[in-house]
């Protein structure tokens, strides 16, 4: 807990000014902490007296965190494929993986996986281990979940890693909880502390406003799971080596309580929108359907995929698969082009990855252009089907 | 059916913002509601009960102000309300929570079906309602979005997946998260304001629950924040001059070398 040295507290008030929570009040001449208090450690800080300590008590962790060794990135398999981030986790595990010296391995859980080993190995894993059995052919969180739990326990791994996808954080805490590891949501950040070889998870919080770091420092395995798109993957390569391990789990432990009774792809569109190069966005400023055919005009013309803030998926001009943002998609294309929209923070966490960003808003003062590559302070309704025609006659020539 | 319902209050996160220059959240006129996702799993209760019979407990853990989302809940059709609430849970992170909710819910006699939201958008961690279901050895299903059956001891459902959905049935009891797209949560009738009003909320503390306090607040939370900051924006800002249609011309020279 956060402990107030009365007597050496001189009431200045820095530490109530520099408390993002708003958890401490400066009261009768000190210090005096509130329920807000998240232990965030700020305020320890910037006291100048140093009145403010936080106490950890013992913790009641134990792990042995020498006995753990090694990089996991939980390679998602559904309908066929392999999801596109656990091929972004491999990079971004090789780099950890080297930094601890310590070999990569991805885990493979599903159905007539024959030859995806190899895939995974080409991406970066030094060691794949393949549980392929007819029982994990749909997804359940306790079959995944006990297979997952059960490697883990056995081998140890340091770190592991999964996709912020459907899948990836609908088992994964079942996971951590019964390993009794720490486990950070949704990160967009990662990296070794060079003074302990800590994992450092960063990730948003309070809808992007905030961004927080996280550490595990008294258990293992450290456990995170990754937004798609913002980790980049190796460059494939078929003349890389590795080994293979064919897993036979106990039959008890793929049964499942839940029966998957059917599995339907619905909207092919939205996978189109994370893997486009090109996105035409719009927003509110688009004030109706008829302001979307234009923005899908000029998608057509780009050959690109038509995106959406939340204002205009919540108006009903297009369906939330369609939305980018905290709440719908991060997309990380070689050009987005953002068309009435304000570029509200949680707007922008899905979309500023992209290489080339243009913004066309009335308002010059839109924190859109902040992110912007290429800014145009104008009307959509004019500029927007300027454009279509410049690129109508490129295409025509 | 006894059903539980898990609500967080939650600070209205699109109000919550640090500011660049101090570092410090920007609390003016912050208020605190119930977790957006939850009301869905409340209504969702309420509809279960409404057609299958049962009863729907609202839970939470948190201050003491929290029980104002409590009573929002019965206003809503929630039979009764719980608050979790004592000092040592501060500075729970999602395993704690989880260990401390769970302890709750064994001590008020369990349930058939716990729902909770998809993820609380202060964390958005989205974590808490699997770990629960593992802390309480039931089976799981996230980003439901319709009940379709429930007779005979297991439900159908069909869950949210990133490339479509899965119909799923589950044995009971088990624990559901909710999408926002799984009902449009009714407006409290006046007299489930009435109800909210009176009605005593049953509050416990860590001794109440029996919790082991090592489990509890800080000391059993695995995670740490270590650091809290604004995100970087990409300030690259470069705006083309002219009228529109130089704009146009010269957004096209950019862009035409890309494509
Ligand atoms: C927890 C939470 C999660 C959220 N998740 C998301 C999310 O995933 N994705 C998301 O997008 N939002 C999300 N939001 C909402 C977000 O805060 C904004 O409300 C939303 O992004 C605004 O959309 P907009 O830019 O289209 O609308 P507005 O903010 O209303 O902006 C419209 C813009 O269009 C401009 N404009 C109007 N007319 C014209 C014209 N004729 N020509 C040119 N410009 C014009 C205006 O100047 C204005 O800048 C979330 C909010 C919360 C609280
Ligand atoms: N303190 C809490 N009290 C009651 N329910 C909670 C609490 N924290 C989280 N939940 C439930 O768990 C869901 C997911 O929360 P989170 O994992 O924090 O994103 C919420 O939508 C709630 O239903």
């Amino acid at each position: 807990m956060l402990r107030i040295d009365i007597e050496a507290c001189i009431g200045c008030g820095v530490c109530e000014d520099t408390c993002t929570f708003g958890a401490i009040k400066v009261e009768d001449g000190h210090a005096v902490v509130g329920d807000g208090c998240t232990l965030c450690g700020s305020c320890v800080d910037v006291c100048e007296v140093d009145a403010l300590v936080i106490e950890r008590e013992e913790s009641v962790f134990k792990t042995k965190i020498d006995e753990w060794a090694g990089v996991w990135v939980y390679a998602e398999y559904r309908h066929g494929r392999i999801a596109p981030v656990a091929i972004e986790l491999l990079g971004v595990g090789r780099k950890l993986a080297d930094q601890r010296q310590a070999p990569l391995s991805a885990v493979l859980i599903g159905s007539k996986l024959d030859g995806q080993g190899e895939e995974l190995v080409a991406y970066g894993a030094d060691k794949v281990y393949v549980v392929d059995d007819p029982a994990l052919a749909s997804f359940t969180d306790d079959s995944y979940g006990n297979v997952l739990t059960d490697l883990a326990q056995e081998h140890k791994p340091e770190i592991i890693l999964a996709g912020a996808t459907a899948i990836g954080r609908s088992f994964i805490p079942r996971v951590a909880t019964s390993l009794a590891a720490g486990l950070t949501a949704d990160c967009t950040n990662l990296e070794i502390r060079e003074e302990d070889g800590a994992l450092l998870q960063t990730r948003p919080a309070f809808g992007g406003n905030i961004m927080a770091t996280i550490v595990c420092p008294h258990t293992r395995p450290q456990m995170a799971t990754v937004r798609p798109l913002v980790m980049k993957p190796l460059v494939r390569d078929d003349a890389r080596r590795g080994e293979i391990v064919l897993v036979t789990p106990e039959p008890s432990r793929l049964v499942s309580r839940v029966k998957v009774l059917e599995s339907v792809i619905e909207d092919l569109d939205q996978v189109n929108l994370t893997e486009a190069d090109i996105v035409v966005a719009g927003g509110r400023g688009l004030e109706n359907e008829k302001g979307f055919a234009m923005i899908k005009e000029l998608a057509d013309v780009l050959g690109g995929a038509v995106a959406a803030s939340r204002a205009a998926v919540d108006s009903g001009w297009v369906p939330y698969p369609h939305q980018v943002g905290q709440t719908g998609k991060t997309v990380a294309p070689k050009i987005y082009i953002a068309c009435g929209i304000s570029g509200a923070i949680q707007h922008l966490v899905g979309m500023q990855s992209a290489d080339t960003i243009i913004a066309i808003n009335r308002d010059a003062d839109a924190p859109i252009f902040d992110v912007a590559t290429y800014g145009i302070v104008g009307d959509v309704f004019e500029v927007v089907p300027k454009l279509i025609e410049k690129f109508k006659q490129r295409t025509n020539r | 059916m006894k059903i539980i319902v898990c609500v967080k209050q939650v600070p209205d996160a699109k109000d919550v913002r640090l500011d660049p220059k101090t570092n410090t959240l920007a609390r003016e006129g912050v208020q605190s509601i119930m977790n957006p996702y939850d009301r869905h799993a409340l209504e969702e209760a309420v509809r279960i009960k409404e057609q299958f019979g049962g009863t729907v407990t609202v839970l939470s853990m948190g201050p003491p102000q929290a029980e104002a989302t409590l009573r929002d809940a019965v206003a809503c059709g929630a039979d009764d309300a719980v608050l979790v609430s004592d000092r040592a849970f501060a500075g729970s992170d999602t395993w704690a929570t989880t260990y401390t909710l769970s302890q709750a819910i064994k001590n008020i006699g369990g349930a058939d079906l716990i729902l909770c939201g998809k993820q609380a958008i202060d964390g958005d961690t989205a974590q808490v309602g699997p770990g629960l279901a593992e802390r309480m050895g039931i089976p799981f299903v996230a980003y439901v979005r319709k009940v379709n059956d429930c007779a005979g001891g297991s439900i159908k459902a069909e869950r949210l997946m990133d490339d479509g959905y899965d119909a799923v049935e589950v044995a009971l009891p088990a624990l559901f998260t909710v999408v926002k797209e799984i009902n449009e949560p009714r407006v409290p009738s006046l007299k489930g304001k009435m109800r909210a009003k009176k009605l005593e909320i049953n509050t416990l503390n860590a001794v109440d629950i029996e919790a082991d306090l090592d489990q509890l607040g800080l000391k059993g939370s695995p995670t740490q924040v270590v650091r809290v900051f604004s995100p970087e924006l990409r300030g690259e800002r470069s705006m083309l001059n002219g009228s529109a249609d130089e704009q146009v011309a010269q957004l096209f020279d950019k862009l035409e070398p890309l494509l």
